[in-house]
């Protein structure tokens, strides 16, 4: 086990160092892959989950995108990204010769109607606010005028998108699913429909989707890049549970189970010398953490919620979950830029930590209550957080409810005194910092219905981070203020770090490719485009 | 009779209305507010007020049920929040697998359940008897995720005769019927045997006994006809259960029901599902036990529709 | 209405009930039921004094270092949970609540099911027409959702749940009962007694409830497998017992995925609900022959 994770660690600082995609993979052949729940959508302003993240991924392409396997962006339909010196005004140069599904070339007007549709309030997408920092958008998402007037169509294959204010994250949000170009035909022949037939300029094109039953990517030949995609066929096999996944990924029917290896079979499967070269393990972006309510009494005081970090014995609930996870102290992950690698955290010391309560007036401990999502195995971790509790007095009761329930308490000011994040946990949207504080962190989610569940809002740290993310071009700099930035929140202790999840993917025999393929940071569970066909010649 | 089926089917109506209202007032006490869920969890508070504003959340509550029974009466069942396709769309995608799970597996249950019944009825007290009941109150306690677990294990994987899951073509039907006919047969059989025993120690089997008719004449002509009421009353609540009741299955076996449907949309609190999922579950109960009330005179003449 | 259809817990003649005990105990069958019974009882009352080791205390050496349960055997006499806690001691705790649910709650829905179907049956008319028309209403309606909303309302307790399912439960049991009484109600020996004259109530208890015994047995001891079960998943939703409280329903819904490579997690929680149902199943069906008055003395 542990040796798994050494040798994977150093395949992640090398994949993060430069891209390994095979050139000359062959073409050709197929790949199932199984998911339990069904697909909920395909269109990419709407899609908003890690199931059809991925889909979306492969059906549709954006200005930018990530070099695969890694965190890198780069240019997708985009033959040229311009910045002004003032960082406001973005030129992009579309490539020759893109097409979409449907036929037709893609033109600046695409663009220009996609990036429209997508903050469009009829449209109702949860991706909206991400281009926030684009010139007119906050008339347009409230209804008003004609257009996002941010958004300039100079000619046929040329864009200029103007900012109010300068943002250093604006590749990263053009190489969200929220900005795929769609072709307006499309969406208003389709209507409400689109997602269910959609049509993109990705790698593959839909062929078939029978609901809750199974959806064919067929691989399509005009795509922009040439020799991508690797398979000629992608098949999703909806509807099935992990566990019979995994027998069907045994009996040779499966190539990826969608849905990871089933925590109930992964010791069963990690010890099994059959599987050693099959197994995938990667680092995920991905933080999970309690969240303390600091306008609730007692959290509202710094020393309790610093005596509670000190409190959790992390190493005992990693073991718990088999090893899946490793200890987290701060809230970026390990692979995340601004990742403080000296930072040390608040070291388990039950002693300590019930001398910090007692000198903060709580020598007898006090009662509370812990919030946690139903799913498994959430309830267990809350169950152990719950016994480190108890050892420095703290007896807090656990409430295991439905996913929309916890959600829910968190986003009262007064419900919630804690909450266990996992299985709602913030899994970042784009590779960079700033994606682990707004919504979680800062006072923009410390509203009714919001997510910043600790109902923290340190309004220096929120200056800090705006100025932060102004630094467009000093990238160090940058990365070195946001490290900053949650050293300190972490002084604050609004949370307390738990662990940072790792993947492990499992894939057949037949299929192959770089390692960082399946386990890359932007698809999951695997990049569908490049993995390739051990039968293909 | 016509006028009894009227009067019932009115009725009938009358109750599907009140299980759309209860519901909707259920979702509307619901504290998550749906949406939130739809907005997702970067969204500012001005992206949630307008997409409360668009799906009219910000109504009271009579205009929004109001609004939704009228589009129901014009056959709109609305769209889903979540997947933004017409709910009636993604229902009748699923009604047929549901359906016809729920035809082979009532037939299982009962073939399974009723022989083990009688047999356990005519060997009252023998060790048969004994190790029947003990076949079935293990099938009613075991957790149908292990046992349909173990059938795909050994009948698929292992001996390779069905399909690890799928839905398609008869093969795919058998285990999931099995798992869950298994459930239905401890019920069936229990009830089987009971009711068995209750009749045969009634006087027209005495009186049969006395004429001297064949024991197997007697069973099947005599006793099981005057025995097999309560299962109709059994069968009736039988399809209300396998309408809304087996996500488990569905889940084990892939099988694209609306069992799948209706639990992530519960989850989720999408409330166009959950009212269509609800509604169609409801009126298949209500038929099925019309159904019942019509069949019992049928079986058992004493009995009069009134 | 219950202290009919349990005759030995409120007899009318003092001296009935030790009769009934009697016959019972005379009856290997009978008595291995009632020991069965007897034995969880105890287990639920003196749970504290009889567990082996803290139910709730998560040992270091409860796992291996891998994090996975150890098998029965050693230290810990079942095995330990996922949590490292000991199974025997949770299973010995969790009595408490699967009782209260199984027996109780599962209890009062049959009482009510029997009740309601019975005086459908019986009088049929408006008031049969008023009654299932409830019946089917509380059949269709989504107990599901009613569990979501009740737990963002209400602090999660035992009593709720046990709430919940004597709401739910009661609808099967008055669906059979009722279809029962209507074909039992023309029969002859019925017609009789409402010709001489006999009051309602002395038809429902005397004459009709002996014939429907059978059936509100089969259920009730049936129903005690479906609740102990069902509570696992109405608590899963929030409104019943939470963690790290046990119960033989949650324990075998928590670890059920685990079955392949921790068996005991599910078999053990299962085997106590099967004699759970077995041994209220042995009584009834032994009282049933007592108190049946067309089988007297045929043992």
């Amino acid at each position: 086990m542990k040796k798994l994770l050494l040798s994977s660690a150093i395949a992640l600082t090398a994949t993060g160092a430069l891209a390994q995609v095979d050139q000359d993979a062959p073409q050709g052949g197929e790949m199932v892959v199984t998911y339990q729940d069904d697909v909920a959508t395909l269109d990419p302003a709407i899609g908003y989950d890690w199931q059809n993240w991925s889909m979306i991924k492969s059906l549709f392409d954006g200005l930018m995108g990530y070099e695969p396997g890694t965190t890198t962006l780069r240019n997708e339909l985009a033959e040229s990204h311009e910045i002004s010196e003032d960082g406001l005004t973005h030129t992009f140069t579309l490539k020759d010769g893109i097409m979409f599904h449907n036929g037709r070339e893609v033109t600046a007007e695409d663009v220009k109607y996609s990036l429209e549709r997508v903050t469009d309030p009829e449209t109702r997408s949860p991706g909206a606010g991400f281009f926030s920092m684009i010139d007119g958008f906050d008339t347009w998402n409230a209804g008003e005028g004609e257009g996002l007037s941010g958004v300039s169509v100079t000619d046929d294959k040329t864009v200029e998108i103007t900012l109010s204010r300068p943002d250093a994250t604006f590749g990263h949000v053009m190489a969200l699913n929220f900005a795929s170009i769609v072709p307006q035909e499309a969406v208003e022949e389709a209507g409400e429909d689109f997602g269910r037939q959609p049509v993109g300029s990705g790698a593959f094109q839909l062929a078939e989707w029978t609901p809750g039953q199974r959806l064919v990517f067929e691989a399509f030949e005009d795509y922009h890049r040439a020799g991508v995609p690797k398979l000629d066929q992608v098949t999703f096999n909806i509807g099935l549970d992990p566990t019979v996944a995994l027998l069907r990924l045994q009996n040779g029917d499966a190539d990826v189970p969608g849905d990871g290896i089933p925590p109930a079979q992964f010791l069963q499967v990690v010890n099994d010398a059959e599987y050693e070269d099959q197994i995938v393990e990667g680092g995920q972006l991905q933080t999970g953490y309690i969240t303390m309510n600091t306008q609730m009494a007692p959290f509202d005081n710094v020393d309790v919620r610093k005596a509670v970090n000190m409190a959790i014995n992390k190493d005992r609930i990693v073991q718990m979950i088999n090893n899946r996870a490793v200890p987290a102290n701060q809230p970026l992950p390990p692979t995340m830029p601004g990742y403080a690698e000296d930072y040390e955290g608040y070291a388990y010391d039950p002693e300590a930590a019930q001398q910090m309560l007692a000198d903060a007036g709580f020598a007898d401990g006090f009662d509370t209550e812990l919030y946690v999502m139903n799913v498994d195995p959430n309830p267990r971790i809350a169950q152990a957080i719950q016994q480190d509790l108890s050892q420095i007095g703290i007896n807090a009761e656990i409430r295991s409810l439905a996913q929309a329930n916890v959600i829910a308490a968190g986003g009262e000011e007064d419900q919630a005194p804690m909450i266990w994040s996992g299985g709602m946990a913030w899994i970042a949207d784009f590779p960079d910092p700033s994606n682990f504080y707004g919504p979680i962190l800062g006072c923009a989610g410390a509203t009714p219905g919001g997510w910043n569940w600790s109902w923290y809002c340190n309004e220096d740290i929120d200056q800090r981070a705006a100025e932060a993310d102004a630094m467009v071009g000093d990238e160090d700099g940058r990365e070195e203020a946001w490290r900053q930035i949650y050293l300190d929140i972490m002084e604050d202790a609004p949370w307390v770090p738990v662990f940072n999840e790792q993947r492990f993917t499992l894939h057949s025999n037949n299929v192959t490719g770089d390692d960082s393929l399946f386990v890359d940071p932007v698809h999951i569970p695997v990049n569908y485009d490049y993995i390739y066909s051990t039968e293909a010649q | 009779m016509w006028g009894y089926l009227l009067r019932r089917l009115f009725e009938s109506a009358l109750i599907l209305l009140g299980i759309t209202f209860v519901t909707f007032i259920l979702l509307y006490l619901v504290p998550a507010d749906p949406a939130r869920q739809i907005a997702g969890r970067s969204a500012t508070a001005e992206t949630v007020a307008n997409i409360r504003d668009q799906l009219g959340l910000n109504d009271p509550l009579f205009v929004q049920y109001w609004r939704y029974l009228a589009g129901l009466f014009q056959g709109d069942m609305g769209r889903s929040y979540l997947q933004r396709a017409e709910v009636a769309s993604l229902i009748m995608a699923r009604l047929p697998a549901s359906l016809m799970l729920m035809v082979t597996a009532i037939v299982t249950e009962l073939i399974i359940g009723l022989t083990i019944g009688v047999v356990a009825a005519l060997r009252r007290n023998k060790p048969a008897d004994h190790s029947l009941m003990i076949f079935s109150f293990v099938a009613i306690s075991a957790p149908q995720f292990v046992i349909g677990i173990l059938l795909l294990y050994v009948f698929a994987v292992q001996l390779g005769w069905f399909p690890i899951g799928g839905y398609g073509t008869w093969a795919h039907f058998v285990l999931p019927s099995v798992t869950l006919g298994l459930l239905g047969a401890g019920w069936y059989s229990r009830m089987m045997r009971s009711s068995m025993i209750e009749v045969l120690n009634q006087d027209l089997v005495r009186t049969a006994r006395a004429k001297g008719l064949s024991k197997l004449r007697i069973v099947t002509r005599h006793v099981m006809p005057n025995a097999i009421l309560p299962i109709i009353a059994m069968i009736g609540i039988d399809i209300g259960l396998f309408m809304s009741g087996i996500v488990v299955v569905e889940s084990v076996f892939g099988w694209p029901g609306i069992g799948q449907l209706a639990w992530q949309a519960i989850q989720r609190v999408d409330i166009p599902v959950i009212m269509g999922v609800t509604m169609v579950s409801a009126t298949a109960i209500v038929l099925g036990n019309l159904l019942a009330d019509l069949v019992a005179p049928l079986i058992d003449p004493r009995i009069k529709t009134k | 209405m219950s202290v009919a259809t349990d005759p030995a817990a409120r007899p009318r003649k003092p001296s009935r009930a030790r009769v009934v005990l009697g016959e019972l105990l005379r009856r290997p069958r009978a008595a291995f039921g009632l020991i069965i019974i007897a034995l969880m009882v105890f287990a639920a009352v003196f749970a504290p004094w009889i567990m082996p080791q803290d139910p709730f205390a998560q040992s270091f050496d409860g796992l291996d270092l891998m994090g996975a349960p150890l098998p029965p055997g050693g230290d810990y006499l079942l095995g330990t949970d996922l949590l490292g806690r000991d199974l025997a001691s949770r299973l010995i705790l969790g009595t408490r609540t699967s009782l209260i649910i199984g027996v109780v709650a599962n209890g009062i829905a049959v009482l009510l099911g029997a009740g309601v179907g019975i005086t459908a049956g019986y009088f049929g008319g408006w008031t049969a027409a008023i009654l299932m028309r409830f019946t089917d209403l509380m059949m269709a309606f989504p107990a599901l959702l009613l569990a979501i909303v009740l737990a963002a309302i209400f602090q999660p307790s035992l009593m709720i749940v046990a709430l919940v399912i004597a709401m739910v439960n009661w609808v099967q049991m008055s669906r059979v009962i009722y279809t029962e009484t209507r074909s039992l109600a023309e029969r002859e020996f019925i017609q009789v007694q409402r010709a001489i004259g006999s009051g309602p109530i002395r038809i429902l208890f005397k004459h009709l409830l002996p014939h429907l015994l059978s059936s509100i047995i089969v259920f009730g001891t049936l129903g005690i497998s479906t609740t102990v079960l069902l509570e696992a998943t109405l608590s899963y939703l929030g409104v019943g017992v939470q963690p790290p409280m046990p119960s033989w329903g949650n324990i075998i819904f928590e670890n059920q995925t685990y079955f392949s490579t921790a068996p005991w997690l599910v078999f053990f929680p299962g085997l106590l609900i099967v004699l759970l149902a077995l041994g209220f199943n042995l009584v009834g069906d032994a009282l049933r022959d007592i108190l049946d008055p067309t089988l007297k003395g045929r043992h």
